[in-house]
């Protein structure tokens, strides 16, 4: 070995100390150096460091938008038992309405129809006392007639006159409702 | 002599030291064509390719330097492309890398505000570094494009550049009072150190960053070399029963490589936090 290195040493002619630096070396080693150092500063640590930011930003984003959607969700659970409430009492209100108004239809009805009662009534009776008005009057005239034709064949004389078959019927009336009167005061 | 002094100082284990011996006695016994060719100071003066002679000259290192480059600017490119807030697996292999310098250096070390203003430089040295390192064990590149001094200079120098310029511009008075001189010391011993403190910070601290990255690196191709070489040697020049001794060297070589991997990380990974380190000494209120 030692021969080995020492031939190599004096064959090379010039020995290098290692510690003495070659010009070039300097330079390609600067070039290196500020290549790498510009890439770093303008290129690569702004864009991690904005990746960074942003990802502080997302994760603290996150956290508030995930409080921000709990808050809403407890929000509607809120406005939603509200609401519920809200339709309980109303459709109770409704009810209650609902059955007074039945009450209140139901007692229309009873007195609608009371009155109409009273009134088919009335005017059946007013009815049936025009019926009898009016039989009685036929009645009178007829029986008249009849008892002044029969009185007439009795008697043999016509009672032509008016005045004396006027006065002949109403007699005969009288005595017949006297009489009449009369039955009923027994009946009675 | 000079390369197995080297090998024997800073070799870890003893077995190195007896291979390198044992090497030695077998030298003789080579022949000719199969001569043990171990490794040499020359390999990391490679022969120029493209303007030689001149301040523009490159060579085989300086190529594996811009491979390294353009490998990292490709890597961080593609990494941070399209980033997104919910990252990819190779974004978060990127993310990590960068939060490895971002959290446990630059803003453990200096706080959110310093550590931000001085990212770029800590991230830029971190990663040329490492990937400059990580080019020794790459096979066909086979050497660190920090193990000739120009790499580790230029940073040493930059950081030498950044500590100073940090505490200037934070407070000149305090950052040379508390630099030179020490708070809670009597007087009188300033005069022993002041002077120690001025070579300590001014002078030893860009030798050292220099030196202790470039040394590892050199070292550690050294050793691989030694060891695929021997590999090469007993197996091939050798052969037979020395078969069994070129698999023991193969093994060591693969187990080296690991460690220059994790070598590669350490050193990327100190260089930039001493950088850090001496910016916080240099802006520090009191220490």
């Amino acid at each position: 070995m030692l021969h080995a290195v020492l031939s190599a040493a004096t064959e090379g002619g010039e020995t290098h100390s290692p510690v003495i630096p070659e010009l070039y070396d300097i330079l390609w080693s600067s070039v290196c150096f500020v290549i790498i150092l510009i890439f770093f500063w303008k290129y690569v640590l702004p864009r991690v460091q904005k990746m960074l930011d942003e990802r502080g930003e997302a994760i603290e984003g996150n956290i508030a938008k995930a409080d921000e959607a709990q808050r809403k969700a407890e929000a509607a659970l809120e406005e939603y038992t509200a609401q519920l409430a809200d339709a309980r009492a109303e459709a109770g209100a409704i009810r209650e309405t609902a059955r007074e108004d039945g009450k209140k239809i139901v007692a229309e009805a009873k007195e609608t129809a009371v009155v109409e009662a009273a009134r088919v009534t009335s005017s059946a009776q007013a009815q049936i006392e025009a019926e009898r008005q009016s039989a009685l009057v036929s009645l009178r005239s007829e029986v008249g007639t009849i008892a002044i034709d029969l009185a007439s064949g009795v008697i043999g004389e016509s009672l032509t006159d008016d005045q004396k078959a006027q006065a002949v019927v109403d007699r005969f009336l009288a005595d017949l409702e006297a009489s009449e009167k009369a039955a009923a005061g027994e009946t009675k | 002599m000079f390369v197995v002094a080297r090998a024997e100082l800073h070799a870890p284990k003893q077995e190195i030291a007896l291979l390198a011996n044992a090497l030695n006695l077998l030298v003789p016994m080579s022949t000719n064509d199969g001569e043990f060719h171990g490794p040499s100071i020359d390999e990391f003066f490679p022969g120029a390719l493209f303007f030689e002679d001149t301040p523009f000259e490159i060579n085989r290192i300086m190529l594996v330097r811009f491979v390294a480059v353009v490998a990292l600017l490709l890597v961080f490119w593609l990494g941070t492309r399209h980033l997104r807030i919910v990252p990819g697996r190779f974004q978060s292999l990127v993310e990590m890398g960068l939060d490895l310098v971002r959290v446990n250096i630059a803003e453990d070390l200096l706080g959110k505000k310093d550590g931000r203003r001085f990212l770029p430089i800590l991230t830029t040295m971190f990663f040329m570094i490492l990937f400059m390192n990580i080019t020794g064990v790459v096979p066909f590149l086979n050497i660190a494009g920090t193990s000739v001094i120009g790499v580790p200079l230029v940073l040493a120098i930059v950081a030498y550049v950044t500590f100073i310029y940090a505490g200037v511009k934070k407070s000149p008075k305090n950052f040379f009072k508390n630099s030179l001189f020490p708070s809670g010391v009597p007087w009188p011993v300033y005069i022993i150190v002041t002077p120690i403190e001025l070579i300590s910070t001014f002078v030893i601290r860009p030798i050292t960053l220099t030196l202790r990255l470039m040394m590892n690196m050199i070292v550690g191709h050294l050793l691989l070399v030694l060891f695929f070489a021997a590999t090469q040697f007993f197996v091939f020049s050798l052969g037979g029963w020395w078969t069994l001794v070129g698999a023991g060297t193969l093994a060591f070589g693969l187990a080296f490589t690991l460690f220059e991997i994790l070598v590669a990380v350490l050193q990327a990974y100190v260089f930039a936090l001493l950088t850090a380190v001496y910016i916080q000494l240099a802006v520090a209120e009191e220490h």
